[in-house]
């Protein structure tokens, strides 16, 4: 019996699954791979995807403000910070999409809760107890509703009643092929830990020349490679740190930015063909304060940028309705204000990529959100 | 079906609330006594932690490297430059390694793990975190200062020993905020019109959403910003020349030159201290606000109790919080005497940390030689003092409970239990360290393996060790 089967029979246990009226509108089988890059610590939006046309930019940001001189520009109203060369060539490509002034409902500065909603999929903090790509992998059909986080835990987003696995490469010796086999009995009553376990048997098989380091390059790669094996995983995720950048932040945010850029030119050839039927979503909690703050650096804000890549993506664009940074235009007079509800861009995409109507998508993974109208050609059909 | 193995009083005392037993101890009597006795004989500093440098020295130790840096800007010599680095930032990692080793054979010896356990949960409540280089060096000799003489005293001065300790001044980015109206602000811009000199609200955020008060508890951006230019002035000793600097012995200085001049109006309240004061009235009644003693009861309450814990066992918490104004060690002598916390079952899945140190006291180790902690937390993604965030880690099963981390204690346990083979017997051992809470399922499992060590391994994943 394979893993697979494993869970099938765990999930029959779950009345829920087959009780769920969602599943009805899942597609029939799909080879779709759609990737979540979460930025936790709130990136900052406008030094990513700098407006550098609108007037009161440099202004706001002074010395941080980023010499549009040495980025790419991208169109007449925005340039991409000069770190993200490997991205800029995709966009260059039509296959990276960017999208601007974008937030979750979430409208307070806590980390912490901003992940929550954005993980949760729900519009207050802590009101949703699961994720909604666990929810967005309950929509794919049973033969394929497989998810993986690269990370020893899994990520809210991903946690839910779907049983979702996680792998990270370890420097620890590798446990005998007894041992593992005695420590499946061992849990083979205890619900939680032999779910968890089977998971990680099965990565565990799938990652066996994987490389084990944890540098981008290396994580990308063994990402791509899980994901690049037809029976492989089709929803995944991957969590980036450390872009809460206070003070010190332009060699802060410029070493953040190439290791993402790094991370997705990896992933990009590491999946080889695969790469055409990809979709990956970049995006963090919340903005940074449109004004850089008195030590170098910005504090927490709202509106922020969103990154779309992937071969197959209907890119070379940038989707913003701009709100401008006149002090009278910005959020509660310091923030970038949200024109775009993340909600409904990660609704529309997911709905895009597995062929499900974003709508459907919207109900099940933002069952409280105000999705409104969704976005269309995201993906080239 | 599988047969319940519950946990006596003994085995809830020595595994949920403490770090577990080792063979041939014998088991508490008498378990809330147990508990209650050790606020007696806890040791401030035992003697693991006996060479830890002061953080006066380490911040003096820092300025001096920064200035040496200064000078070899001057020198022309590249690999002079680069060679001091070098060898500053290997030291610092060297110290690290060495505050962690002291925290866990600490762990391993001690006479009072229940003061541990508050100890790190006190340290993961004010968390700091080692990705920003300033605090690598800092964060053991924080917790030895800021946390450790503090657990069983008052929570305001536990509070106020970690707002005003450099590791996190320095986390936090408070050391550099000025205020803009302040005498140092006029002076910069007078300087240099073009760069902007001013507030950082980092510190002031997470006191009242992580420290204090809690999240959505009501108090909003204004009062974050108002408590943050009250701040301002809050700073460290030793980093640039500042005459006016009041330096005080613990590393904290007062920049009265930085400090935002005028009275600061939050959740309603004036306050027209001057200076230093300021910040320090706002942070006494921050820490004798209600929302702060149900925010401390519950975390605690979910620490020792459970991922949900009843509402009842924080209501008393909070009681005993208010009533004693802020007393801890009324606090945990109510948390002792609840029958919530009692629950034969477990109820906790156990960190890495705490996994790890009761694996190691279980094989009845008394010090780490041949074991790097510091990198085996990484490696069981529980790397100490660096949870990546300000909010500390996650306190619940999901955060820990997972296929890639469950794999890698099945490899930890293979590799720590390699050398007892022919020591110790997992079918003896598992009575001494579980005190009969482990299921007939367990101990067959167990006592089938196909070899010594295997048995061992089992027992230390074993769903009862994996809990408590």
């Amino acid at each position: 019996m394979n893993r697979r089967d494993f869970l099938r029979v765990a999930s029959i246990s779950s009345a829920a699954l087959f009780a769920s009226p969602i599943i009805s509108f899942a597609n029939a089988k799909t080879d779709r791979r759609f990737i979540f890059i979460i930025q936790r610590g709130a990136a900052d939006g406008m030094n990513t995807l700098v407006p550098y046309a609108d007037p009161a930019y440099a202004k706001l940001r002074g010395a941080l403000a980023i010499d549009v001189a040495q980025a790419t520009k991208l169109n007449g109203m925005f340039a991409l910070h000069p770190a993200l060369t490997e991205t800029a060539k995709m966009y260059a490509t039509g296959q990276a999409l960017f999208a601007h002034a974008v937030a979750s409902p979430y409208r307070e500065r806590s980390h912490f809760d901003a992940q929550n909603v954005l993980e949760t999929g729900g519009t207050s903090p802590y009101q949703m107890k699961d994720g909604w790509m666990n929810r967005l992998l309950s929509l794919l059909p049973k033969s394929q509703n497989e998810a993986i986080a690269f990370a020893s835990s899994v990520p809210m987003a991903l946690r839910g009643k779907m049983d979702v696995s996680s792998y990270a490469p370890s420097a620890l010796p590798q446990a005998s092929d007894d041992l593992l086999l005695r420590v499946g009995q061992l849990y083979a009553e205890d619900a939680q830990l032999h779910n968890i376990w089977t998971a990680a048997m099965e990565a565990n098989n799938m990652a066996e020349d994987a490389s084990a380091k944890q540098d981008p390059a290396s994580l990308g790669k063994l990402a791509a490679s899980f994901l690049a094996n037809p029976s492989g995983p089709r929803i995944a995720m991957i969590e980036t740190g450390g872009w809460d950048t206070h003070s010190a932040q332009d060699g802060r945010l410029t070493r953040q930015l190439k290791s993402l850029d790094t991370l997705i030119a990896a992933l990009r050839d590491g999946l080889g063909a695969t790469w055409q039927k990809t979709t990956v979503l970049v995006a963090t909690e919340f903005g940074r304060t449109a004004a850089a703050n008195g030590t170098g650096g910005t504090d927490h804000g709202t509106g922020s940028a969103a990154l779309i890549l992937g071969g197959d993506i209907n890119g070379g664009r940038v989707i913003a309705d701009w709100p401008g940074l006149n002090q009278s235009n910005l959020y509660e007079g310091r923030d970038l204000k949200p024109t775009l509800n993340l909600d409904t861009l990660i609704a529309s995409l997911a709905g895009a990529s597995f062929g499900i109507a974003p709508e459907q998508v919207g109900k099940a993974l933002f069952p409280d959100a105000n999705i409104g109208k969704p976005l269309e050609g995201l993906i080239k059909s | 079906m599988i047969t319940p193995a519950n946990m006596s009083p003994a085995a809830i005392a020595i595994n949920r609330f403490g770090l577990g037993a080792r063979p041939n101890e014998s088991a508490p009597n008498d378990p809330k006594k147990w508990l209650l006795t050790q606020f007696e004989h806890f040791q401030i500093t035992p003697p693991a932690w006996a060479n830890q440098t002061k953080t006066a020295d380490l911040m003096a130790e820092y300025a001096k490297h920064q200035m040496e840096i200064r000078q070899a800007k001057k020198n022309t010599d590249e690999n002079d430059k680069n060679a001091a680095k070098r060898m500053f930032r290997r030291e610092v990692r060297d110290d690290y390694m060495a505050a962690v080793k002291a925290r866990a054979e600490t762990a391993l010896t001690t006479s009072t793990p229940f003061v541990e356990r508050l100890v790190y949960f006190w340290a993961n409540h004010f968390a700091i975190s080692i990705e920003k280089p300033a605090v690598i060096d800092l964060a053991g000799a924080f917790e030895l200062e800021a946390i450790r003489p503090f657990v069983l005293g008052n929570f305001k001065t536990m509070l106020f020993a970690v707002e005003q300790h450099p590791a996190m001044l320095l986390y936090l980015d408070q050391a550099r905020s000025i205020g803009p109206g302040s005498k140092a602000a006029s002076r910069l811009a007078e300087r240099d019109p073009e760069k902007k000199h001013g507030l950082n609200e980092n510190l002031a955020r997470e006191i009242m959403e992580l420290h204090t008060l809690g999240v959505r508890s009501g108090y909003t951006q204004a009062d974050v910003t108002e408590f943050a230019r009250a701040l301002t002035g809050w700073s460290v000793a030793g980093a640039g020349k500042d005459k006016f600097a009041e330096n005080s012995q613990n590393g904290f200085a007062f920049r009265p030159q930085i400090h935002e001049p005028g009275s600061r109006s939050i959740m309603g309240k004036t306050y027209i201290q001057t200076g230093k004061a300021q910040a320090e009235a706002i942070l006494n009644d921050l820490a004798s606000a209600q929302s702060t003693a149900t925010h401390i009861a519950t975390k605690l309450a979910r620490h020792f109790v459970g991922d949900n814990p009843p509402e009842a066992l924080i209501e008393k918490l909070t009681k005993a919080f208010n009533s004693s104004n802020g007393d801890l060690p009324s606090v945990y002598r109510v948390l002792i005497d609840a029958p919530e916390a009692w629950q034969p079952a477990p109820t906790k899945f156990k960190t890495p940390w705490e996994w790890l140190i009761s694996c190691v006291r279980g094989l009845g180790r008394k010090d780490l030689q041949g074991i790097n902690a510091a990198q085996m937390l990484n490696q069981l993604g529980h790397p100490i003092w660096k949870p990546g965030s300000p909010a500390g880690y996650d306190d619940i099963a999901e955060s820990w409970a997972a296929p890639n981390a469950l794999l890698r204690r099945v490899e930890m346990a293979q590799r720590l239990t390699a050398p007892f083979g022919d020591k110790l017997d997992a079918r003896i051992l598992s009575d001494q360290l579980l005190l009969g809470a482990i299921s007939t399922e367990t101990q067959t499992a167990i006592s089938r393996s196909e070899s010594a060590v295997t048995g061992l391994a089992l027992l230390f994943v074993s769903p009862e060790f994996l809990r408590r």
